[in-house]
């Protein structure tokens, strides 16, 4: 599956979405709840500190590592191999998972744990290792929940069910699992930690994503809120941990700010219930750590914003704050976007992961309104993102059509040029007037019948502002 | 102090009334305004676009309209950050960066001028209302203003102001957004709405016609009577008896 969701059209997406009134009312219900969740631990942390300073210090640190990828990639992978662990780049989807299925087929693995891994997700590596003849579980209790319900897919980045109730959860669990009990969250949960329980025994192979890799030591950070993850890592001998190519920090130093800026602007909490590193330990005297560790490092179109334009945006750390601020995102939910990352972020990172052809239509689910910007715990400036998209789009790269690139250099002529413009503004009420009614216009043609479906528009006004303008000035000198 | 005023394209087509309120209330003042007569359109439908030549084409007019100002003022947030972002759009041409950062260093929002430049809050204004305030998200985010037309709202006698909850969210306007998104656009404008509508208040007051263009069509469609009015008209208005 990967990193796409569904075969619908865009705008299909978009009404399913839009007509989806429990996913709509989870969505902003959620949004509202995390945005005061999110504020309580931040700007108004008074322990914290200037929440702008944290901010910064956060963009200083992505910057500083995107700029020395290179550099920060070798130290890491040295430091894995120096402790026994082994390192293998993918500059692929399916590099990264024909290397898994080597490993589990070495293993003779039948089944395999799973913690949250969204670029598990993106390269589809759960069908990769079903196809390998694995029995795939997620452990994760959304991605759980998802997996139980005919492989439903994420629609958050941070949550990834977020479109589902208690109810339907319950549904799925009693279809699909014999559950008897009721909706309350805390039996949902007990139920999946029984069924988990002896699933984690059975497994041969543990694999985790990778919130942040730690270069100087050599280590895989996670950061959970369920305890599940510790048991992925603890229980199988065998580890593999599948990060996205940027998801590195130099220190343990910068990795305490990062996790700071991540939990609290994900979910609002100061720190998440669990922040695991793991380190190999194959030949440290140790009883710490995988015996038998692989890190599985995904390019997967990553390189192709690096040096560009739109290098920040692998500054992301997937804390999912631009979603929950995102007034589009409330109205349509995440699986109108056609990818598993949502929202701003999604809409900037789609296009560059996976080109124009597919999601080049996302830069402009967004009314630049710079929520995300404004929220983003390390300053990636995702509306201009979102600008630079569409100039790309339009100068040739994705399908713009020729009524608006018309349209626009009309525009440029006009609004270059003083007296078309005039001409334009004085015309107006006149090449107007056959739809206006009431001083309105209810039903406009051509582009404006998009705007007229659920809103008036106004008549263009029939005084004229310039010689008003030039009247009253005439009267001020008179008055001199 | 010597003021041009850029009305905007929005404003001078379709609303005349808002800038002769905001030349009454500049010249109150104490400000001599002009009116650049080259002036055209920020640039923002292309810009947003994607079509950044064909903003540069509106912008160099405004530059050329504007650049021997003493200050550029304009009845709109979203506008005025547009100008401010002038220079971006020549970074491969000195001449017009060093132009166009000199018509950006001077050009303010209206409230934010009146606040932050000419250091005045109480203009004297009285409006019986209860009124709700529409926060800009261009306005807010880009230009960066989110105090001024607070702080000259709290000095107009008779005014009420409600708060508007989400006042965060944006209403759907978005430009050429709201034309090529338009089933989302409508989503979140019926939202604002409806969130105004929660409020009882008689009338919403916002600083930039776009923003209140999209409210407004969705308030007069969905039949309430809110009355929808700029910044501007409520600053420059006396109840009868009030000096």
């Amino acid at each position: 599956m990967g990193m796409k969701i569904g075969n619908h059209p865009f705008f299909d997406r978009v009404d399913e979405g839009i007509n989806n009134s429990f996913m709509r009312h989870a969505v902003s219900s959620a949004q509202d709840r995390l945005r005061g969740k999110k504020l309580n631990v931040t700007v108004n942390d008074q322990d914290l500190g200037d929440w702008e300073e944290w901010r910064s210090a956060g963009e200083e640190i992505r910057r500083h590592t995107l700029e020395n990828l290179d550099f920060y990639l070798g130290q890491l992978s040295d430091a894995v191999a120096e402790r026994g662990g082994h390192v293998f780049f993918a500059e692929t989807a399916e590099e990264a998972n024909k290397y898994i299925q080597e490993v589990v087929g070495r293993k003779k693995a039948k089944n395999v744990v799973k913690a949250k891994s969204m670029v598990t997700e993106e390269i589809g590596l759960n069908e990769a290792l079903e196809e390998a003849g694995c029995h795939v579980h997620e452990t994760d209790l959304a991605e759980y929940i998802l997996q139980i319900d005919d492989h439903d897919r994420p629609s958050h980045i941070v949550v990834p069910s977020l479109h589902k109730n208690k109810e339907q959860i319950r549904d799925a669990f009693r279809d699909k699992l014999g559950y008897e009990k009721t909706d309350k969250p805390e039996e949902l949960a007990g139920f999946a930690r029984e069924q988990l329980r002896q699933v984690f025994l059975d497994a041969e192979v543990g694999i985790t994503g990778c919130n942040f890799a730690v270069a100087e030591s050599g280590s895989v950070a996670l950061v959970t809120n369920e305890g599940n993850a510790n048991m992925v890592t603890t229980f199988p001998e065998t580890q593999i941990s599948v990060m996205g190519m940027e998801r590195i920090v130099p220190t343990w130093e910068d990795l305490d700010v990062l996790v700071n800026l991540l939990c609290r602007s994900s979910v609002g909490q100061k720190m998440t219930s669990y922040i695991t590193a793991l380190t190999p330990g194959v030949k440290e005297d140790s009883v710490d750590g995988p015996k038998d560790f692989h890190l599985v490092i995904v390019d997967g179109g990553r390189s192709n914003a690096l040096g560009t334009e739109f290098q920040s945006a692998l500054h992301c750390i997937r804390c999912g704050a631009c979603v929950n601020v995102c007034p589009i995102y409330r109205h349509i939910g995440g699986h109108a976007y056609g990818s598993i990352y949502q929202g701003p972020i999604g809409a900037v990172l789609s296009p560059i992961l996976g080109g124009y052809e597919e999601y080049g239509e996302l830069p402009y689910a967004s009314s630049l309104c710079a929520a995300c910007t404004e929220t983003c715990p390390v300053k990636i400036p995702l509306h201009e993102h979102l600008i630079k998209h569409r100039q790309n789009y339009v100068a040739g790269q994705g399908r713009s059509k020729a009524s608006e690139r018309i349209a626009m250099k009309a525009f440029g002529i006009g609004a270059g040029s003083p007296s078309l413009f005039q001409m334009a503004a004085k015309s107006a009420p006149f090449v107007t007037k056959p739809f206006v009614k009431d001083d309105k216009i209810p039903k406009g043609l051509g582009p404006l019948k998009q705007w007229t479906e659920t809103r008036d528009f106004p008549a263009p006004s029939k005084s004229n502002f310039r010689k008003w303008f030039e009247g009253h000035t005439k009267k001020g000198e008179a008055n001199d | 102090m010597k003021v041009s005023l850029f009305i905007t394209c929005l404003g001078e087509i379709f609303y005349p009334n808002v800038g002769k309120d905001v030349v009454e209330i500049l010249e109150r003042e104490g400000c001599d305004i002009d009116f650049p007569a080259g002036q055209t359109c920020c640039g923002q439908p292309a810009y947003n676009s994607g079509y950044k030549e064909d903003a540069a084409k509106a912008a160099k007019q405004m530059i050329r309209s504007f650049e021997d100002s003493e200050y550029v003022v304009t009845p709109s947030g979203s506008c005025a950050a547009m100008v401010r972002e002038y220079p971006g759009l020549f970074e491969e041409n000195t001449v017009w960066h060093n132009r166009a950062e000199k018509v950006a260093a001077k050009t303010f929002e209206l409230t934010q001028f009146i606040v932050n430049v000419l250091r005045k809050e109480d203009l004297g204004a009285s409006y019986n209302a209860r009124a709700t305030y529409h926060t800009s998200c261009h306005m807010t985010r880009l230009l960066g203003e989110k105090e001024a037309p607070f702080k000259l709202l709290k000095h107009v006698k008779g005014l009420e102001l409600i708060p508007l909850s989400n006042s965060y969210d944006c209403c759907g306007f978005g430009g050429t957004f709201a034309v090529k998104m338009g089933p989302i656009s409508g989503q979140m404008v019926d939202e604002k709405v409806r969130h105004v509508e929660e409020t009882d208040a008689d009338i919403l007051i916002g600083a930039d016609n776009a923003c209140l263009m999209n409210i407004k069509g969705r308030i007069d469609r969905r039949g309430k009577p809110i009355e929808v009015m700029h910044i501007a008209q409520i600053l420059n208005h006396r109840e009868e008896g009030e000096a």
